[in-house]
């Protein structure tokens, strides 16, 4: 039986309360742990007993959610009821979810990012649900007076079946409210689950299919105008002067005038992130208005900082990967002598220019400025952040500024960074108006916040017996140090070395999609294939002999190691056999490669063969252990979008620069994986464990350009050095 | 500015409007017809795709002055209750992540099917190609598509 505590020394994860209009509310903290060790209660935080959900039964029988989290697409608004109507015992379809709106004094964390959403609302997702239940029967007992143990739940109904009785939920939440949450509650078995695990359709798809206004770009508002901004062309450039006067008389533009979001003594937090301060901003009455008034504009703008190409980052990394770091990231062993003893010694670098997030719907707000209120709404990951930058910016008390989040067109880390809501505040406040801000796809994508540039250098020696014995990885990236120092191969090798470096860049740089992972994984797990073909190894099997290291005799302290070998040899066996990959005939393709990230594992094997020089993608075999799969359905489909996003981007994708300016503005010139490209089938394979959830949004992205370019090698007998693979000549470097 | 009488959904509906305006932003900003989405304004993403009588269009390069007679259906009007096959279709296959771009995957589908009701997969893929999906959701466009073709009734 698991058993789960609902307080700590006095501190309650759970507050209940009669709700408005009758029924049952139930608060309770999205951050609650499961049997803490007494070590951790000390440690506790006070903000994790901070309420920040609500379930609420009402005598209607209806339940709600009011859920703390936003969506972006990662399903997490399916998800969530799900884990309620599990513990609650109800049809999962009489639950609704509702977007909260921000109230930090009852929310914490407010922000999808991370892969961390199911993660953290698991165990209080259950706790409220199985608490709720647990109160309901108590109160049923009262009413029947009967033993509270002889009283089952099913779907929303109690029932004592010696005496034949039933009554709905809602009949009894109004009693339930008024008695006193329970020190614990039981769970139920993963084994005794029926909602949990089985597959459920998005309850957003009904409104996605029918075009309704779900988007912050959709808002429509009694008196609203539109706005856009105008910003610098080139990073290293600020504003001087505009013409803003002539391009008033154009029709339907209400003004024009530079703004700073960011004044003297503003205090910005770190999701203001690439936030431009000065700007041009084209307030209008339609967007179309708008658009024209941008191209009539003339802005000059004055040089402050360097202008920087790419070749001069290029240059730059290489030089960098030719400098010792001061202090090694990690250092077992001695890999000078052991390179210099090694039979076989090989080194190859890898590099990926910045990429845009390019998230389908780009970047927008709403804000409704007035002496007393603030209301700001939009697609935000962030919103307790961009409070605290509006409060700064406006001077005004937090609890005069309302922020609303509506659904996203994409996130990929992309709306962690919320200088786009200060923005439209600060266009707003000189209004007087309500406006909705609008990014053009021009605007979105020259803005900045990119995913850095990066450069990685690997060096590996073998034995005589093909057995890796040195490893050395020093790696670069723009505003980023690229490399994971405890990640495999780290804690398999005897000798091993890691370095970061870290190059200065005016172009801003942000998470996107698994920082950092999205690239060192393919490069990382292309150099492996490589070096078990130099040990004349199958590539699986090299890789599972250093797992079996790191099980049997790891190197350093095995809690360092930022792995568990078990669980990544177990992907990699999964997808071994489910691909047929030792029956492996000879006209096919295949590459493999896995990876760990965001407490997840992946290994995935494409199978391709070349279309003239693109290449076809028949099948991508993917095998993850994330623990309980809640909604089988939507965790494909996070796979899925995760490895053809992976795919495209290392294949297709890339965002230079010359003097500055971005070279690609738009979808013409930055090209996106499209229908055409994408593999034609994908089969995701789950291990079924009981490990409590872990991320899925992101880690099937990482590894999947390591599997491309190992396959693509197997297809063409060129190795993928330099992403974006179809348009970068290979060089070996 | 000029006016402009045009067919939308089966209504006829008159908007004032500077004759270059796209009817993409016809839509969205003057009949607040929102469900069709503005992903690139250069005719590369699809978002904003329409049927211009039974063809797939893409609204933001079709100014409101080249519209003419002919009908414009959007997402909104492709069937009262969200019931097209393409649309069930949709549903069945679970496609969307963020959503953004489904209008418009819709929209091109459901004008595709209805000039090839029996398509391939490379037709499929081809006739697709235009719209991007950044979510990636492409095999599940593709499945859903085939699916609504099988029904016979698209
Ligand atoms: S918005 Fe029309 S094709 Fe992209
Ligand atoms: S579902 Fe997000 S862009 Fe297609």
């Amino acid at each position: 039986m698991t058993k789960i505590k609902t307080q700590y020394n006095r501190r309650s994860f759970l507050k209940v309360s009669t709700a408005a209009g009758g029924g049952m509310l139930l608060g309770f903290s999205w951050l609650a742990s499961c049997s803490p060790t007494p070590e951790q209660i000390r440690k506790m935080p006070d903000t994790w007993f901070d309420i920040n959900g609500f379930l609420k039964i009402g005598d209607n029988g209806l339940v709600t959610i009011m859920s703390p989290n936003p969506e972006i697409g990662q399903n997490v608004k399916t998800a969530m009821p799900m884990i309620i109507a599990e513990e609650l015992d109800i049809d999962w379809n009489e639950v609704l979810v509702e977007q909260a709106p921000l109230n930090t004094d009852i929310f914490t964390r407010q922000l999808a990012g991370g892969s961390q959403s199911i993660r953290q609302g698991w165990q209080s997702l259950r706790m409220a649900g199985a608490t709720a239940r647990h109160m309901l029967v108590m109160a049923a007992a009262k009413v029947w007076q009967v033993p509270h143990n002889e009283i089952t739940t099913a779907l929303g109904t109690l029932y004592h079946k010696a005496s034949d009785k039933s009554m709905g939920y809602g009949e009894v939440a109004g009693a339930a409210s008024k008695l006193t949450v329970p020190e614990e509650v039981v769970l139920k078995e993963p084994k005794d689950f029926n909602i949990i695990g089985s597959s459920r359709l998005n309850v957003d798809g009904p409104d996605i299919i029918q075009g309704k206004p779900l988007f912050g770009l959709d808002i429509q508002e009694e008196g609203m105008l539109t706005a856009m901004i105008v910003h610098p062309p080139a990073f290293g450039m600020k504003y001087k002067a505009a013409n803003t006067k002539e391009i008033l008389s154009m029709p339907g533009i209400r003004d024009a005038f530079p703004i700073n979001i960011y004044p003297e003594g503003a205090q910005k937090q770190w999701s203001d992130g690439g936030g431009i301060a000065e700007l041009v901003a084209i307030v209008g009455e339609t967007t179309w208005q708008c658009m024209q008034a941008k191209k009539a504009l003339k802005v000059e703008w004055e040089q402050v900082s360097t202008l920087e190409s790419s070749s001069d980052h290029e240059e730059a990394l290489t030089k960098l990967l030719n400098t010792p770091s001061k202090v090694a990231a990690r250092k077992d062993g001695n890999v000078n002598k052991a390179f210099a003893n090694a039979n076989k010694v090989i080194e190859r670098t890898y590099s990926a220019p910045f990429l845009a997030h390019n998230t389908m719907e780009p970047m927008n707000f709403f804000a409704n400025i007035t002496a007393e209120k603030a209301i700001l709404k939009g697609p935000i990951q962030t919103p307790e952040f961009l409070e605290k930058t509006i409060e700064s910016v406006l001077d005004m008390p937090i609890e005069h500024i309302d922020i609303q989040m509506t659904r996203m067109g994409g996130g990929f880390g992309r709306r962690l960074y919320g200088h786009f809501g200060v923005e439209a505040a600060v266009i707003s406040k000189k209004m007087q108006a309500p406006i909705k801000l609008v990014y053009s796809r021009e605007d979105d994508m020259t803005q900045g916040t990119y995913r850095p540039a990066y450069k990685v250098r690997y060096k590996a020696g073998l034995d005589a017996e093909g057995k890796l014995i040195a490893w050395h990885v020093i790696g670069a990236g723009t505003n980023d140090d690229l490399v994971f120092e405890n990640r495999f191969p780290a804690g398999a090798v005897d000798n091993y070395l890691a370095e970061k470096h870290r190059l200065e860049s005016n172009i801003t740089t942000g998470a996107w999609r698994a920082p950092r992972s999205n690239f060192i994984a393919g490069a990382e797990q292309s150099f492996i294939d490589e070096v078990a073909e130099l040990a004349g190894k199958d590539p699986i099997d090299f890789r599972l002999e250093l797992f079996d290291r790191a099980i049997n005799d790891p190197v350093g302290d095995p809690k360092t190691n930022d792995y568990d070998p078990k669980r990544f040899a177990g992907v990699l066996q999964l997808a071994r056999e489910k691909s047929g990959w030792s029956s492996n005939k000879t006209n096919r393709s295949l590459g493999v490669s896995a990876y760990y990230c965001h407490n997840s594992y992946v290994a995935e094997i494409i199978d391709l063969e070349m279309d003239g020089n693109m290449p076809k993608i028949n099948k991508v075999w993917c095998a993850v252990d994330c623990g309980i799969v809640i909604n089988p359905l939507s965790a494909r489909n996070q796979i899925e979008g995760g490895i053809i996003d992976g795919i495209g981007h290392a294949t297709y994708s890339a965002l230079s620069f010359e003097n500055g300016k971005p070279e690609q503005q738009n979808f013409d010139t930055y090209q996106l994986i499209r229908q055409k490209q994408a593999p034609k089938e994908i089969e995701t394979f789950f291990v079924d464990n009981g490990i409590d959830p872990t991320g899925l949004g992101e880690p099937s992205l990482p590894p999947i350009s390591g599997a491309l370019a190992n396959a693509l090698y197997k297809a063409t007998g060129t190795r993928y050095y330099r992403q974006p693979f179809i348009s970068e000549r290979q060089v070996i470097g | 500015m000029a006016k402009f009488n045009v067919n939308i959904n089966g209504k006829q509906r008159e908007i004032e409007v500077d004759p270059t305006t796209p009817m993409l932003w016809v839509l969205r900003d003057h009949l607040k017809l929102v469900g069709t989405k503005y992903g690139c304004g250069v005719a590369q993403c699809g978002a904003c795709t329409v049927h211009l009588g039974d063809n797939a269009v893409r609204s933001c390069q079709l100014p409101i002055s080249a519209v003419g007679d002919k009908e414009i259906t959007t997402i909104e009007g492709l069937s009262e209750h969200g019931d097209h096959p393409v649309q069930k279709a949709w549903i069945e296959e679970d496609v969307y992540q963020c959503g953004y771009c489904q209008a418009g995957q819709i929209m091109n589908a459901t004008a595709f099917l209805k000039s090839n009701p029996n398509p391939t997969e490379g037709e499929i893929e081809a006739a697709m190609h235009g719209n991007i999906c950044r979510c990636g959701t492409y095999t599940r466009i593709k499945k859903a598509i085939q699916s609504a073709a099988n029904s016979k009734i698209a």
